[in-house]
């Protein structure tokens, strides 16, 4: 595709409904009320000069090249910031604008280097386009005077006060003062996109000067490195480095970022194969073109000195690895899962696959382990993020799905926000949604830990509950408690879409005095008036939406807390429609297309139990084999199996399990404990250190796919380079089918979607040509919603009546106690994603250099610890050392880490304690001890010599 | 089976017991079974029902009797 241009028509779309005709240039045009002239003009084609304006922002009116002249109107108005009027006629070139344009246009040349031939902006700068569009062609004012062009002054050589040298600080973009018209735009994205308030303009006039924070250099303010203000700069000021170092790009292709749940959409822009920059896109439907650091910036990864593209073997996990052939690589691992079948039987073998892979990639993997080897062995990683959702919605629904789109957030007058950091975790729609707080929308926030959303520039959570690791279910049942008691439900919905029997069951489980907010207190540390403000508040706010993550599924109770999420919206009424639902944060970008395309072990494509024989039998014909009709190993359960030795063969896609599963020295006994283990992936990662056959993956750049992010929504990912290891992931799969006997023949992952949506009736009208018209579709898309379905459950639930579960609180086994005082949580933050295996290959780095351990100030005094101290964390699963940072964002007793680096091995100490519907295990409650140290823990000692030992390859 | 994955079993049934006891709409026995069943590979129920043919120690009485329904007892 050649260089896709979006068109900026100057000032943001208008909502109205009312239109309005108007003249423009004698040219009729009929816009919406409230669209300012600069945009009706652009509507038809007329291009009115402009700096100042673009149509991501608000209409700011500082330039002044954009004037116009108004049929019985005096002067000369700005046309970004006057409003069209019925029956106005404009005329957008005059002799009078002319002159003016010509001006302005002088004036901000005159202080401004003429250096376009060697500029990184050129043949992109809005400053150079509009010099050529004004027709300037002189400049009267020489450089002799003040300027902030140069270093020195031209006359006497003396040092020029006005001038600041560049700001490389930032890895990816650079800030050249001398370039700056003042025109704002870069405030005005930090503030009104990303809304981080980073950036001010600093003194008045001729002095004016962007300035980070306190006059700060970018990297030491509180900038978060969106990019949001760099595209928004029409000049070279603000800068990608890439674009510096390489050049203008020549073409584009729009992609789906490869990171978080939110699937931002991306213009690839590039030079031949070279990567130039990723630009979000405009139209993308889940970002509207912004974009966080790591789909930005942190692409770096893919072109990694570390990553391995040849195929390599071994006999045993601890010989040093051998480079092999494709050829000689496939047939070595379909050898050895052949011979571990015959052995010990169609069922010790299976497969895992990351949520990062594409919907064709998990289908196909599946659909190996399904119609291959015969069993239901098959498993994600989804399994120890989401797989509670999927269970706890799918029993209240009848969809394990969130119920909205994201544009959604913009009707919602009150947000509940329940274990979740949306501005870390999914930055692009925490920028969302601290837009609408900021217009008004009312906060609450239930989080142990003190997270940026509770206080930050411009924004403040009405209530911030912040309770005891382990008491969601009881928080959560007790604000029903409230609304029962107080008589807040919406009755009417609940009889119209309910099961009114289970709701009346519900509510007299609610009502009894043991899910009161003052017994709640008592477990949860959450003052009992703040449950009820809480309460109130979401039943009687407005429309309230429900925001929730990681911090609800990984525990105990996970899929409990889920239902009694759906239970708080059924009761308010608070369901299909704009503004309201129950929204999972998904962690990584397709954790909802690879739990759709029957990854689990009791699921079939499109969430179908595999013991349903009509379901069963359509896929027995489509793939001409008997399926198994009993529920496959979940991973953790393949760990028991494995060292149990009855599960002996593992082929794992992208996954990382070594690293990011929960009590890791369980995971590595099972990985010892099996014949053969195949990790596909890009680098040598953790897993890998026990692996017998490494198969090189493709990056998202390197091949064609689809993700679906965490609204459902079907996006493409598209290849911009070649594969560096010769294939798409998809093709390995087959490779590998093919040597286990199956005739499979893909030619394009879009045949494989076209299997998916022959076989499965939520995807039946889902095809790639689709996608290419729409951009974008949100399943169910079927002939009973053919553009998809952005707001689900409208007329009423998918299953039916909704249905009332009875949430009983059951503390978690992990109980601290003298050996275990404190309890350890976990999470995410901005810069680094998962256990970082692509974030810590990039310049991210320099922002989370390590995991630490945030502790309280008063548990630290207690036993010695200051901040930046080394101190061990014991659990009862084994013990870790990270450096301590002190602070009050976490209570007293609760301490707080990242798991981003595989150094620090965070779930070293985390336990095998898990769900009880899905055994997703419970990463959020661990109970530890904390005590000065000097330094590594021994086991991280050995841990790093035997993984660099295991890293070996043999010399030819 | 090793003592520490009949353990394991045994915690992880008591959890999906202690959930469907709770429900008032639903029998207990019943909904506890059928997770078992719909959730558990072969494998672990055969497991569950070898270790409640050998006692049953540690079992609550909703799974236990949910095992026994699965055996077919
Ligand atoms: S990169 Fe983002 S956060 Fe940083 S200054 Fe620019 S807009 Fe603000
Ligand atoms: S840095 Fe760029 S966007 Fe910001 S004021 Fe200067 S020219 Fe405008
Ligand atoms: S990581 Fe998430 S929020 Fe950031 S660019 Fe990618 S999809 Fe968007
Ligand atoms: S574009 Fe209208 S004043 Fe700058």
């Amino acid at each position: 595709m050649s260089l896709v241009k979006e068109t900026d028509y100057g000032t943001p779309a208008s909502k109205s409904e009312k239109e309005v005709t108007l003249t423009i240039d004698g040219v009729s045009v009929t816009v919406p009320e409230g669209t300012s002239i600069m945009r009706a003009a652009m509507e038809v084609g007329t291009e009115i000069p402009k700096l100042c304006a673009t149509d991501s922002l608000k209409a700011f009116g500082s330039c002044r090249l954009c004037v116009v002249e108004i049929d019985g109107r005096y002067g000369t108005p700005a046309s970004c910031t006057t409003p069209v009027l019925p029956g106005m006629s404009v005329h957008t070139q005059t002799p009078r604008l002319k002159a003016i344009r010509r001006g302005v246009m002088e004036l901000y040349i005159s202080d401004h280097p003429l250096d376009c031939l060697t500029c990184a902006a050129n043949g992109d700068c809005e400053l150079q386009t509009m010099a050529g569009a004004v027709g300037l062609r002189d400049v009267r004012y020489g450089y002799d005077g003040a300027n902030h062009v140069f270093a020195r002054s031209r006359k006497d050589g003396a040092a020029n006060f006005e001038w600041m040298p560049k700001d490389e600080s930032n890895p990816y973009f650079t800030y050249d003062p001398s370039k700056c018209i003042v025109c704002n735009r870069c405030v005005r994205a930090c503030e009104e996109t990303q809304g981080t308030f980073a950036l001010t303009i600093d003194g008045r006039g001729f002095d004016s000067r962007v300035s980070p924070g306190m006059a700060e250099a970018f990297m030491e303010s509180e900038c978060v490195s969106c990019g949001a203000c760099v595209q928004a700069c029409p000049t070279a000021t603000l800068t990608e480095k890439s674009v510096i170092a390489i050049g203008q790009p020549e073409h584009s292709e729009v992609t789906t970022c490869a990171y978080c749940g939110v699937g931002c959409t991306f213009k690839a822009e590039m030079r031949g194969e070279e990567i130039v920059r990723m630009v979000p896109w405009k139209d993308g439907k889940a970002n509207h073109g912004h974009s966080c650091i790591k789909g930005r910036f942190a692409y770096g990864y893919a072109l990694h000195k570390e990553r391995v593209t040849t195929p390599m073997i071994r006999d045993k996990a601890t010989d040093p690895w051998r480079v092999v052939s494709w050829e000689e690589a496939i047939a070595f691992a379909a050898d050895r899962f052949k011979k571990i079948i015959e052995t010990h039987g169609k069922r010790s073998v299976g497969v895992i696959t990351s949520s990062r892979c594409s919907n064709e990639e998990t289908y196909l993997v599946q659909k190996l382990t399904r119609a291959g080897f015969g069993n239901n062995n098959t498993d994600t990683c989804a399994r120890v993020c989401h797989s509670p959702t999927g269970y706890g919605l799918n029993q209240a629904f009848g969809t394990s799905a969130g119920t909205q789109d994201f544009d959604s957030v913009d009707d919602s007058d009150v947000i509940l926000v329940i274990g979740a950091n949306p501005t870390d975790a999914h930055p692009v729609f925490g920028s969302r949604m601290k837009k609408r707080l900021r217009e008004g929308a009312k906060l609450i926030v239930v989080d142990p830990r003190r997270i940026d959303l509770v206080r930050s520039p411009h924004i403040e959570a009405n209530h911030h509950l912040a309770l005891k690791p382990g008491t969601n279910v009881a928080i959560v049942t007790s604000l029903a408690h409230v609304i029962v008691k107080e008589g807040l439900v919406n009755e009417a919905f609940v009889r119209e879409r309910c099961d009114w029997d289970e709701f009346q069951d519900w509510a007299a489980f609610v009502s009894d005095d043991r899910n009161s907010p003052e017994e709640v207190e008592k477990l949860s540390g959450v003052p009992a008036e703040d449950i009820r403000a809480a309460a109130r508040l979401y039943a009687t706010g407005g429309r309230a939406a429900i925001y929730y993550g990681l911090g609800v599924t990984e525990h105990s109770q996970g899929s409990t807390t889920v239902m009694a999420i759906a239970n708080l919206a059924m009761a308010t009424g608070n369901l299909g429609r704009r503004g309201v639902g129950v929204n999972p944060l998904r962690g990584q970008n397709n954790v909802q297309g690879s739990c759709d395309m029957g990854s689990f072990p009791h699921e079939l494509p499109g969430y179908r139990h595999v013991s349903n024989d009509a379901v069963r039998e359509a896929f027995e014909q489509a793939w001409g084999v008997t399926l198994d009709n009993e529920p496959g190993l979940r991973i953790p359960n393949m760990f028991d199996a494995a060292i149990a030795g009855e599960f002996r063969g593992l082929y794992c896609q992208g996954e990382d399990i070594l690293q990011s599963d929960p009590d890791t020295k369980h995971v590595s006994r099972a990985l010892e404990a099996m014949d053969c283990v195949i990790v596909q992936d890009l680098f040598l990662n953790e897993t890998a250190n026990y692996a017998h056959v490494f198969l090189p993956g493709a990056s998202f750049l390197e091949k064609d796919g689809t993700f679906t992010n965490a609204e459902r929504r079907i996006q493409r990912i598209r290849k911009v380079m070649s594969p560096k290891n010769g294939y798409g992931d998809w093709e390995i799969t087959q490779m590998l089918a093919k040597a286990f006997g199956l005739d499979w023949n893909y030619t394009h992952p879009s045949e494989i979607m076209d299997e998916i949506a022959r076989l499965t009736p939520t995807f039946k009208n889902v095809s790639y040509e689709k996608l290419e018209k729409d951009g974008s579709v949100q399943w169910p898309c079927n002939d009973a919603a053919p553009e998809g379905m952005p707001i689900m459950h409208i007329e009423g639930f998918t299953r039916g009546k909704g249905k009332f579960v009875i949430t009983e609180y059951v503390p978690t086994d992990e109980k601290t106690g003298p050996r275990f005082p404190l309890l350890l949580t976990t999470g995410r933050i901005l810069s680094q994603y998962n256990v970082g295996a692509q974030t810590r290959r990039t310049e991210n780095s320099r922002w989370h250099e390590e995991d630490v351990l945030e502790i309280h100030p008063h548990d630290a005094e207690l036993r010695g610890v200051r901040d930046g101290d080394w101190v061990r964390i014991a659990s009862r699963a084994g013990e870790i050392t990270l450096h301590a940072k002190v602070t009050d964002r976490v209570a007293p007793g609760v301490v707080y880490t990242t798991f981003h680096h595989p150094l620090s091995q965070a779930n070293v100490v985390t336990t095998d304690n898990s769900d009880w519907a899905t055994n997703c295990p419970e990463y959020k409650v661990t109970a530890v001890q904390i005590s000065p140290s000097n330094g590594p823990t021994e086991w991280q000692e050995q841990y790093r010599e035997m993984a660099e030992n295991a890293r070996r390859v043999a010399a030819e | 089976m090793s003592h520490s994955t009949a353990d394991k079993l045994v915690k992880m049934a008591n959890q999906i017991g202690m959930f469907f006891a709770a429900q008032r709409h639903s029998d207990a026995v019943a909904g506890t079974a059928e997770h078992l069943k719909k959730f558990w590979d072969p494998r672990m129920r055969a497991g569950i029902i070898a270790h409640v043919e050998h006692g049953g120690e540690g079992l609550d009485k909703v799974p236990l009797e949910a095992v026994l329904k699965l055996a077919g007892k």
